[in-house]
């Protein structure tokens, strides 16, 4: 385990530290006081890679990432898993917008709320298929352009008759699923999006992955499945074929 | 059957004692336009676009492809093109589409530059005998060189030089997708570019993994769909590419349509097959240059600060300001697009009415950048509209580093500039992904052809460079002293910071 002490080192420094220490043949990193840098574990390569982060990372972490683990303690800012293609993001507290654009792969999970513009263009495939769970709420334009993938919403922290997510829900949607526990107002979705309940397959994959993420922040995983799920998917494969004349 | 009140461009048409029924003609079609009707090739010209395919490969030289005379009665203000695109209009509810630059004659002030020549008093340079250094090398510059002495007094470079990008000439060639273009196109560019020591660029469609052999002559891209990008693709290159607009359509994001997206691309794409590819024109992580910052030290932290990262602009009429927060975001190279510029796919609409020419952009970010006192920290790129090496040198003495071809580079595949690339249909094979129209595309035949092309404009470019009396094209560079403006208001040339002829 190699402890890097980030507090008051530009992000530049703190990420040729992290690349040092995974030179020297270091796989676990804790980084303590980190306070708004960006770009930890950006490009990072290496499925054994571990990187707990004390205090606050700053925007665009894991971004590009290919195989590392990344643990952070408290909440995180924006452009977490920025087109990142395989590794695993874990926020215990809340994250910002624009999470997991472009995702390729991989796990990003927060415990808590996410902001606007999460999950957009993500893509997907059978066997790299990203997943982005949040446990709280989101804001607007959740999964926009999405076009493969997997968006789990569980609004773990609602309150009743709250909406657990906001407005233009999947718009330009093309690919991909998303889940959101609880109903869903069609209202809040975009023209391109059905609401649909989960069948028996999709219920299995659901708790395939809502396990996963309980282990991982020790939630009880029956207990979130007790309430029903919604399953928003794309109507048409192509949302806007008739816009132009030929 | 409903019959389109929107008259065909074109006549095509068949002279049946020339014709041996040989059927090439139908074979070669990409656009349906011949069928066998029994006896005799039947003709839809409604559908035909000129591309003359059918006409090359006619053994007979029976097919004769006409302008349609049937015109809707002459007007000078409505013209044939307005009427026709509204009667399209009216019959389906659509924006038309166009492929290709603005065909709309809007002056080329290209045509209204001269270049310098050496007479008498200063001695011209015969590139045939004498060296000529085209070499240029793309990337930032430092503001100023230390040099210090080793231990045996010999001089030694101290200022730590940012990565650059080294070309044999200043040409490269401008982005177009995997799934715009077919993959014999790309290879055909990716071939060329690593024969004459120049680029090719990925643009947004990711790179298919036949093209990492060339990949020393690779730039690749990165745009709003995100379309192929990973850890991977952006290490593959020699310098990788934030796109935030096109010439051809500034503001307005891409939209490779389904009809072209088999599986090869969807792979290359990672979206579904046959699902229209859309990358819209916001970037929803780019607000501001502060966050167009955030995502170019993304991209040197994803890549260890090894390579140069350049930002790809559409000429719009605040080009200049722009030019100027995407030098002080780090890029490294900031790439032009003139409206000029050429597209797979764009509302006609935006085409024809956005944006402005590379010629006052090009000044503009020249003279500004000048002014900030930080031209040196990123090289600049113009496209859009380069047709020829008088364009290029042209380009250069107004500030360019190097210039970027697609159009042209198309031409020597067969294109003959149609304008239908959105189509999928494109009988040379380039804009298609038809795998029995692809396949005519050989990379071999044609990229023989397109080096022949780039070593010609080399050729042409020395010519130049020796009639102006200098032995490299850095000497060219910026250098506005040697054009002279014709036919243009003293506006224009202030603009263009260049004498008129004569002065």
């Amino acid at each position: 385990m190699k402890k890097i002490d980030a507090k008051g080192v530009h992000f530049k420094e703190l990420n040729e530290n992290i690349r040092q220490a995974l030179a020297d043949g270091k796989t676990k990193i804790t980084l303590n006081n980190v306070n708004g840098q960006y770009y930890i574990g950006t490009g990072l390569k290496g499925k054994d890679i571990t990187i707990n982060i004390e205090g606050v990372p700053g925007n665009d972490m894991a971004a590009f990432m290919d195989g590392p683990t990344i643990h952070v303690s408290g909440n995180a800012q924006d452009n977490i898993s920025n087109t990142m293609n395989s590794g695993k993001v874990l926020v215990e507290g809340h994250a910002g917008d624009v999470l997991g654009y472009g995702m390729r792969g991989g796990r990003l999970f927060v415990r808590g709320d996410v902001g606007y513009r999460v999950g957009i263009h993500m893509k997907g495939q059978k066997r790299n298929m990203p997943v982005i769970i949040s446990g709280g709420m989101a804001g607007d334009f959740f999964g926009e352009y999405m076009a493969g993938g997997v968006l789990i919403l569980l609004g773990l922290n609602a309150k009743k008759g709250e909406s657990i997510v906001g407005d233009y829900l999947g718009t330009g949607m093309h690919g991909g699923e998303i889940y959101i526990r609880g109903e869903v107002d069609i209202e809040r979705c975009g023209a391109e999006v059905g609401i649909d309940d989960p069948d028996e397959h999709d219920l299995k994959t659901l708790e395939k992955y809502i396990s996963e993420f309980c282990k991982d922040f020790s939630l009880d995983v029956k207990d979130i499945m007790k309430k029903p799920f919604k399953k928003l998917i794309p109507v048409s494969s192509r949302p806007y074929g008739n816009l132009y004349a030929y | 059957m409903f019959k389109s009140q929107a008259l065909p461009e074109f006549l095509a048409s068949i002279d049946t004692n020339k014709c041996i029924r040989c059927k090439r003609c139908i074979q070669n079609c990409g656009w349906s336009v011949y069928s066998w009707g029994g006896d005799r090739v039947q003709i839809d010209t409604q559908k035909c676009v000129r591309c003359l395919r059918c006409y090359h490969y006619c053994p007979v030289e029976a097919i004769e492809i006409k302008e349609n005379d049937t015109r809707y009665r002459a007007n000078a203000n409505w013209s044939f093109y307005n009427i026709r695109n509204l009667k399209r209009q009216a019959e389906t509810g659509g924006i038309p589409l166009t492929g290709m630059g603005c065909d709309l004659p809007y002056p080329i002030l290209f045509d209204n530059l001269l270049l310098d020549a050496c007479q008498v008093t200063n001695p011209s340079i015969d590139p045939l005998r004498e060296p000529m250094e085209l070499r240029t090398f793309l990337g930032k510059k430092p503001a100023k060189l230390t040099i210090k002495k080793d231990a045996n007094g010999k001089p030694k470079l101290k200022t730590k030089l940012t990565p650059q990008i080294e070309l044999a000439a200043p040409f490269i060639f401008s982005p177009m997708s995997f799934g715009s273009i077919s993959l014999n196109a790309q290879k055909i560019l990716a071939m060329t570019a690593k024969e004459r020591g120049i680029l090719m660029n990925t643009g947004e469609g990711g790179l298919h993994e036949d093209l990492y052999p060339y990949r020393t002559n690779v730039m690749v891209q990165v745009a709003s769909g995100r379309f192929g990008v990973n850890p991977q693709y952006l290490n593959a290159g020699v310098a990788v590419e934030i796109k935030i607009g096109q010439g051809a359509k500034p503001g307005i994001g891409g939209h490779l349509p389904g009809e072209k997206i088999p599986l090869e691309v969807a792979k290359t794409r990672m979206i579904p097959t046959g699902t229209d590819a859309l990358s819209p024109a916001p970037q929803h992580d780019i607000y501001s240059i502060e966050d167009l910052r955030q995502l170019i030290y993304a991209l040197k932290e994803a890549t260890e600060y090894k390579k140069p990262i350049s930002v790809k602009i559409a000429t719009v009429h605040n080009v200049a300001a722009i030019a100027s927060g995407i030098v002080r975001a780090g890029a490294d190279i900031v790439y032009l697009d003139g409206f000029r510029g050429g597209t797979g796919a764009a509302p006609a609409i935006i085409r024809d009415h956005m944006g402005i020419p590379i010629e006052h952009a090009l000044a503009a970010v020249d003279d500004r950048l000048r002014e900030e006192g930080i031209r040196n920290e990123a090289s600049i790129v113009a496209a859009g509209g380069i047709r020829s090496a008088g364009d290029a040198a042209k380009a250069i003495a107004l500030g360019a580093d190097a210039v970027a071809i697609g159009t042209a580079a198309l031409i020597t595949m067969g294109c003959t500039v149609c304008g239908k690339c959105y189509t999928g249909n494109c009988s040379w094979g380039i804009t298609t992904q038809r795998p029995e129209l692809t396949a005519r595309l050989d990379p071999e035949v044609y990229g023989e052809r397109l080096s022949n092309l780039i070593r010609a404009w080399e050729h042409e470019l020395m010519e130049i460079l020796g009639a102006l009396g200098v032995n490299a094209v850095e000497s060219l560079r910026g250098s506005r002293e040697r054009l002279r403006g014709i036919g243009l208001d003293s506006q224009m040339l202030d603009i263009l910071g260049v004498k008129p002829a004569g002065r």
